[in-house]
């Protein structure tokens, strides 16, 4: 694993994660600096009913503003986007957010995997994938097509996830660029494009 | 996955053949839906793929029932049919008849709710619901009112956090792994194909529903959408669009009034 995490030209980070994954987001978000010329966008698998509450949780956490996506929202830099249970994600070659109720993927809308790969066909190297915990398989064929499209592949260190499962499966099957734990994953967020 | 310039060609063919336009469809899930068709039919060749397309009329309709987005519910959103229970229906209900619009239909699941609510409410003697949908083949399903079984302890958890208090299962016969609803509520609904993008306005309804059907259209066709629902619609009539979609961008404020967080909004003038 290379020393020097230095990523320039980054305008999309995108974050997968599900079972597990909010406590490593709420261990990260809260001391993020100002986002240096990109965007964060997040896919996490949960329960329709709880829609509101991770858009809420980060608002209090963490002083990087958050919008929650509706159809055609145009992605900026500088903010933090969560996607909606029950729609999958796409991303537009002007920028903006798209959203699709077609058939679950990897047992989930919204399906890190499809997200992940729309997101590079768009953003192609200038696009980070991060993915975190859970205890399912979706996101490693989306890691792939990020490293594939030229962009940066993180995983979090299965030994700092609650559910190991994930990262372990993305691990043994993508190749990522960085394994770390939560607190390296915030000083690489905090460098990008520095 | 295909090329962007593969999928524009394909639209441009089928625009040329067919005379239909996915032109104004958003790209991404487009580009998605018809990897999808072509990576299941076994296609290796663009090429190939394109010319069974021109060719055979049987495949081209085959393709479009496989690039359009059927996925549906009953009792989507339970918190949506619970404003419509509370507030909307009892201000519908003041009118001697009910038309009603359901918008892209898809299997009907949606129609059946709505019928269902009706029925609760006292309203569905007095009601029509046309049901139209671009997919003829999902049309059949919708009339059939069959849909299956496995689906219905999901539906019937939604029908409650929807506010329905009565048996679930007394709307629907169960027969071999199929739920068949009761004929009572679809002998008030009408079926028929209907193409948002190049149809004209047919009726004039109390309410309009299409929920899920605009995310799939660029903004300058959700527009023509919209004003096609806006010229249907009654002063004082109801449309519902679906939970992340808007008609803001499309027509002038002060026209239409929202339903606090929901996705309705009333025609006020
Ligand atoms: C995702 S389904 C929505 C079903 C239902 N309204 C719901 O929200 O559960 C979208 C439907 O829109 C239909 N559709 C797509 N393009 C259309 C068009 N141009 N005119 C009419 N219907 C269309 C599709 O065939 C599909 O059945």
């Amino acid at each position: 694993m290379e020393e020097n995490k230095i990523i320039v030209n980054c305008k999309v980070v995108i974050i997968g994660g599900s079972a597990g994954s909010l406590n490593a987001l709420m261990q990260i978000l809260p001391s993020l600096n100002k986002l240096n010329n990109f965007a964060i966008v997040i896919v996490v698998h949960r329960k329709s009913t709880d829609d509101q509450t991770l858009e809420e949780l980060i608002t209090l956490k963490s002083s990087i503003p958050v919008k929650a996506i509706e159809d055609k929202t145009i992605l900026k830099s500088g903010f933090v986007y969560v996607a909606p249970s029950n729609y999958h994600l796409l991303f537009e070659k002007d920028d903006t957010l798209a959203l699709d109720t077609s058939e679950k993927i990897n047992y989930s809308r919204p399906s890190i995997d499809v997200s992940f790969e729309s997101a590079a066909e768009v953003y192609t190297d200038s696009l980070v994938g991060i993915l975190f915990s859970g205890s399912n398989t979706d996101g490693t064929q989306g890691l792939k097509a990020i490293k594939a499209a030229g962009g940066t592949i993180v995983v979090q260190n299965p030994l700092s996830a609650d559910m190991p499962f994930m990262p372990n499966n993305a691990i043994l099957f993508s190749s990522p660029d960085y394994v770390l734990n939560n607190k390296e994953i915030l000083d690489l967020l905090n460098s990008i494009n520095t | 996955m295909i090329e962007d310039i593969e999928l524009e060609t394909l639209i441009n063919e089928v625009y040329e053949y067919y005379g239909f336009d996915f032109g104004s469809y958003s790209r991404a899930s487009l580009k998605r839906r018809v990897y999808r068709v072509y990576q299941l039919d076994g296609f290796t060749h663009f090429h190939d793929f394109l010319s069974k397309v021109r060719t055979d009329p049987e495949y081209y309709k085959r393709m479009v029932d496989e690039i359009t987005v059927n996925v549906t519910e009953m009792f989507r959103d339970p918190s949506f049919y619970n404003i419509l229970r509370k507030e909307i229906l009892p201000l519908l209900g003041t009118k001697p008849f009910i038309r009603l619009w359901h918008a892209g239909c898809s299997t009907g699941e949606e129609v059946y709710s709505m019928a269902i609510m009706l029925k609760e409410a006292g309203l569905l003697h007095k009601s029509l619901i046309y049901a139209t949908d671009i997919n003829a083949t999902v049309l059949e399903t919708a009339k059939k009112g069959i849909f299956p079984l496995k689906m219905m302890k999901e539906y019937s958890q939604n029908y409650r956090d929807a506010g329905g208090q009565e048996d679930f299962s007394r709307y629907y016969t169960a027969n071999y792994g199929i739920a068949k609803f009761n004929d009572e509520l679809s002998q008030k609904m009408v079926y028929s194909q209907h193409n948002l993008v190049s149809d004209t306005s047919f009726n004039e309804f109390d309410m309009i529903l299409c929920r899920n059907v605009l995310i799939y259209f660029d903004n300058e066709l959700q527009k023509r959408v919209i004003n096609l629902f806006d010229e249907s619609l009654a002063v004082l009539g109801f449309l519902a669009l679906g939970t992340k979609e808007t008609i803001k961008y499309s027509i002038s404020p002060g026209k239409y009034k929202q339903y606090e967080k929901e996705k309705i909004w009333r025609k006020i003038k």
